[in-house]
């Protein structure tokens, strides 16, 4: 049976409300958290398999040029060397999030450095990471092109992401206060805790991979196609991923070399990345430089918006860093100019890193938007409620929802925000100048096409679909949807995921999975309630199932007695539509931080911060607040520390390991407050659930830095605020 | 990692012994040694693995005085009381540096000859005079953020980044050495680094097989102590500056100072003629900036870290500031 829903109307039922079970939004822990903490979960890298051998992938040490002569032999007759292979089929860069077929391949041209040009297999880690060492690629070098600053760039200007409306100029030379500012931020690493790892093994044509992968549907195509055989032949199992905020969203060299291997040598491989090849090899962020124009009437409405980012990718790559992505909607104005272009570098891919658009673009907005409030002497939240639009400012389409103002109401309740001093350097503790800042929050919400197979039997409940669990909760938030559409405790719903062979789900990315596939299962479960009122004789709406039985009128039957010819199995099948179209929709948030700067010195410490956020029905309270606290921590490492740093001659990533890629420690994050709305969006899925791994960073990183501002005066437009570039300021 | 011998002496005659070959090395905590060998940045033949020879106590000398075996972790020595009570300074330095797991393993021997932190000393396909002699120095055009402002050569602008040696350098702790003769010297930690010059692979005047057993702290003085980091994150950062200060004010005037920097030169940083300009004198803003001056006098900046400059200057003043208040 299956059933399928296509989302082209609101679902204003609000089912899961109507529901007995009472699991549904509660907070409860993940299921499988045990299981990671006692490291009995096992992760890609980690799978006994017999007869395994390993692999290692080998760098290219300049930016650009031609792979002229790899001397195989003498590594060939290393201890342990099982082959030294530079197959055609090894990939440039791994593929973009949902790019179904196979990204970039061939290890002769080097197009950066770090890009894998061989991959040595031995009988041992250490055999093959010191054969890979020995290994001598001669190559013939070119000039690269480093600087995406510099000149004689050509700028792609890709036709669909620029709006023109209005004459900006024009608003800009009337408007009683304006912005016209350029800021930079720079490129960020995932660097999820699991380094992308794969093990290989070939069953005849057959290929089996454990991986560690965020979208299977997709990733076995890319692999496949990377290959140059069947998709049917390929099973990938990504049963628990530890990390992976788009970088692992398209297959990447881990599963293709060791596939590669593993076909070579005829035996299992093993390939995990070094940490510094996850730093080199895998999606970066782009770094972008970004001129923000903002004109505003005497009242501190917007009369103009101004958006220019500048970023930049491989050659031949389609995705580009979607900057200006929420400054489209966020703010009422008549006159916008929202530009977005690309120069073609010779550096690591470019990529989704979590919340790819917003985590800069609304960070960047978010920090004009405190310029100007300062200039025009309004409070920045009110600023903001002043400027929302009653629609979508450029398509004219209502919003799905707007919480916006909602949020900076609440957070700036919960943070005491009246006792802010608007004047900077007005708040002083010892040595620190103490601060506070606020911005808003704003990420797309996307709901993709997904599947489940949800199977009632007297045991219990059992959901399967290729969906992935990489940290965020989705084995529990899935089972508390069955859960309570099917009246079961927790402890009688089984999760299976990661595995291509069960029902395809969109996977973990763009925030979209918990959403997606819970409703999927949430389909699927209606269909199993109508089997099981029409065996009971009655309208599934007077149904109540709880606790393993079904209650209708006087009745209550155990739900085993009513599966005694066998369980009930549906494939539940989401499917957007008109809903996607007709309505703009976002989720919308707010942040405040307060921060104490350093006089001697410019250190920066953030002393407490807050998310308010409204993503439509909360699903688990616990695991939504989780995905908030690592966004907001997120926030503080991109206002604060992280950077690739790039040698300014050959384009090296110098600071490749956790000791000089600064993500912020324990001690960096103080006692983190989010707060969510109460919020049912019913254009937004069936279970009126939205996206909410990203919202927790598109904008957090303003607010801090606004706080810097207020705390000493000192306005940071180049991200991260540092202490050399506030120190000058002091 | 190139495959190596491993030896496990017994006794400190067969430990010197057995290092003074080429290529060979001394293990003890391994926290940056096994690093650098898995990326091939170090590549010894030989590890001559210390770890249970008899080194590992911290005793009360009878002159007054401490003396750290070579094995102390850096956990054990910051948690030790007379540490805690006689050399604050030492206590803080260590708890700022690393994490807690690294501290547990690190030891005091190893802490001293921890190698830099310079992004192209770990970069095996960059040019490194302190890697390959001769090579050339990458980081000069490059990025230098954490490179040194004092004490550099055109040959290298590396930074040591020990904490520990940064406390020590002001404590005037001296470093015992066992010879291959079986002779034990001590060495001031003030001439236990050699500046680069031309010749920056050579980082210390031990010579081969000689093993720190370990160091020396003179008996305390009564003065205020203080350490200070300035880094990128909270924690677990090396310090991008950071000063370390022992100073005695009596009767209003500074009867003695003692302060050595980290971050900003191939070895912990200690000016002892710009000390001269503080005892005997009132503290005073004007005097901590004519100090300050003096350190940075033949201060460059590469680019990158050009900010450490002001800096430390702000960073020595404050600290001068902090010391002589609580010290009156």
């Amino acid at each position: 049976m299956t059933a399928h829903v296509k989302m082209d109307a609101p679902d204003r039922r609000n089912r899961l409300d109507a529901m007995a079970q009472g699991v549904i939004g509660e907070p409860l822990d993940r299921s499988e958290g045990a299981l990671k903490v006692s490291g009995k979960a096992v992760y890609a890298h980690e799978w006994p398999v017999e007869g395994l051998c390993h692999a290692v992938l080998v760098r290219a040490a300049i930016s650009r040029g031609t792979v002229t002569r790899i001397d195989k032999a003498p590594v060939e007759a290393m201890d342990g060397v099982l082959a030294v292979i530079d197959d055609d089929r090894l990939l440039r860069n791994p593929a973009q999030g949902t790019a179904n077929k196979a990204p970039v391949q061939g290890p002769r041209k080097i197009f950066y450095i770090g890009q894998p040009l061989a991959v040595v297999v031995a009988e041992s880690f250490e055999q093959a990471r010191h054969a890979a060492q020995q290994l001598v690629v001669e190559t013939e070098a070119a000039d690269a092109v480093l600087d995406p600053e510099a000149e004689t760039l050509e700028h792609e200007r890709p036709k669909g992401k620029q709006t023109s409306q209005g004459d900006l100029d024009q608003a800009m030379g009337a408007a009683a206060f304006s912005i016209d500012e350029v800021y930079r931020t720079p490129g960020h690493s995932s660097a999820p805790m699991e380094p992308h790892a794969a093990i290989a093994s070939w069953d005849g044509d057959r290929l089996t991979v454990r991986a560690s992968c965020q979208m299977l549907k997709y990733n076995r195509n890319e692999l496949a196609d990377a290959l140059g055989i069947k998709p049917e032949n390929v099973r990938i199992l990504a049963p628990y991923v530890g990390g992976g905020f788009g970088s692992k969203l398209g297959i990447a060299h881990d599963a293709v070399a060791a596939s590669i291997a593993a076909r070579a040598v005829g035996r299992p491989v093993a390939l995990a990345l070094s940490r510094r090849q996850v730093f080199e090899t895998t999606m970066r962020r782009s770094e972008s430089r970004q001129r923000v124009r903002l004109a505003a009437d005497a009242e501190g409405r917007l009369t103009g918006i101004g958006h220019a980012a500048l970023v930049s990718q491989l050659p031949g790559e389609k995705f580009s860093e979607p900057v200006t992505q929420a400054t489209h909607f966020l703010y009422a104005a008549k006159n916008r100019e929202i530009v977005h272009e690309i120069v073609r570098l010779n550096l690591t891919c470019a990529g989704s890193v979590r919340a790819p658009g917003e985590a800069i673009g609304m960070t960047v907005l978010e920090t004009a938007m405190d310029e100007l409030a300062i200039k025009a002497g309004i409070d920045p939240v009110e600023l903001r409620k002043r400027n929302i639009p009653e629609t979508d400012p450029e398509g004219d389409k209502p919003f799905s929802s707007h919480m916006l103002a909602s949020a900076l109401d609440r957070g700036a309740k919960l943070f005491d925000w009246q006792r802010r001093n608007p004047v900077p350097r007005s708040t002083r503790d010892g040595e620190w100048l103490i601060g506070l800042g606020m911005s808003s929050a704003a990420r797309v919400n996307m709901l993709a096409e997904a599947e489940a197979i949800v199977t009632l039997s007297a045991g219990g409940v059992r959901i399967e679909s290729d969906m992935t669990d990489i940290g965020t909760g989705t084995y529990t938030v899935l089972a508390q949807v069955a859960a309570e559409m099917l009246g079961q405790p927790m402890q009688s719903v089984t999760t299976v995921l990661g595995d291509t062979d069960l029902p395809p789900g969109p996977g973990s990315g763009g925030s979209w999975g918990a959403s997606s596939t819970g409703s999927a299962v949430f389909a699927a479960c209606e269909d199993i309630r109508k089997c099981l009122a029409e065996k009971l004789g009655c309208v599934e709406e007077e149904l109540t199932l709880k606790d393993g039985h079904a209650v209708t009128a006087n009745r209550r039957v155990p739900l085993a007695e009513l599966l005694a010819d066998g369980p009930i199995s549906v494939r539940g099948v989401i499917e957007p539509g008109k809903t996607s179209k007709e309505v703009r929709q976002s989720t919308f948030g707010a942040f405040f931080a307060e921060v104490a700067v350093n006089e001697v010195t410019a250190e920066v410490r953030v002393r407490r911060m807050l998310g308010v956020f409204a993503a439509g029905r909360i699903l688990n309270a616990k695991t939504a607040r989780s995905q908030c606290l690592g966004g907001m921590t997120f926030g503080i490492g991109m206002a604060l520390t992280e950077e690739l740093i790039h040698d300014p001659r050959t384009g090296a990533i110098v600071n490749r390991d956790f000791a000089e890629y600064h993500l912020p420690v324990n001690a960096d994050v103080p006692q983190l407050e989010v707060d969510f709305l109460e919020e049912r969006d019913p254009w937004a899925s069936p279970i009126q659930a939205k996206g909410i791994g990203e919202l927790g960073i598109s904008g957090a990183a303003a607010s801090i830095n606004n706080a810097i501002f207020n705390a000493c005066g000192v306005r940071v437009r180049d991200y991260p605020a540092t202490l050399d570039k506030i120190l000058a300021g002091l | 990692m190139r495959p190596f011998d491993y030896v496990r002496p017994s006794g400190l005659p067969e430990a010197t012994r057995q290092a003074r070959a080429e290529g060979s090395a001394f293990i003890a905590g391994g926290t940056n040694l096994l690093d650098l060998m898995k990326l091939e940045v170090m590549a010894p033949t030989r590890l001559v693995d210390i770890n249970r020879l008899d080194l590992a106590e911290c005793a009360s000398l009878p002159i007054g005085g401490l003396r750290i075996g070579a094995l102390v972790t850096n956990s054990d020595l910051a948690a030790d009381e007379r540490v805690r009570r006689d050399y604050p300074l030492l206590s803080r330095a260590l708890l700022a540096g690393a994490s807690g797991q690294l501290r547990n393993k690190a030891t005091t021997g190893g802490n001293l000859l921890q190698r830099t932190r310079c992004y192209y000393f770990y970069d095996t396909s960059a040019p490194c005079n302190k890697r390959e002699p001769g090579s050339g120095c990458s980081a000069i055009g490059g990025a230098t953020r954490l490179h040194a402002i004092l004490g550099a050569s055109d040959h290298c602008i590396a930074t040591h980044p020990s904490d520990m040696a940064v406390a020590m350098q002001a404590l005037d702790a001296g470093v015992e050495i066992e010879t291959v003769e079986g002779i034990t010297r001590s060495v001031p930690l003030s001439d236990f680094y050699r500046l680069p010059g031309d010749t920056p692979h050579i980082e210390t005047v031990l010579e081969p097989g000689d093993l720190i057993t370990g160091v020396v702290l003179p008996a305390p003085v009564k003065a205020t102590q203080i350490y200070r980091k300035v880094r990128d994150r909270a924690s677990y950062a090396f310090a991008l500056v950071s000063a370390a200060a022992v100073v005695a004010v009596e009767n209003g005037t500074i009867g003695s100072a003692a302060l050595a920097f980290g971050g900003v030169a191939p070895r912990p940083w200690r000016n002892h003629h710009a000390e001269l300009m503080l005892a005997g004198e009132r503290p005073s803003e004007k005097l901590f900036e004519a100090f300050a001056d003096e350190v940075l006098g033949e201060a460059r900046g590469q680019g990158g870290n050009d900010f450490k400059i002001p800096l430390l200057r702000r960073t020595i003043i404050a600290t001068l500031k902090q010391a002589t208040e609580e010290s009156q």
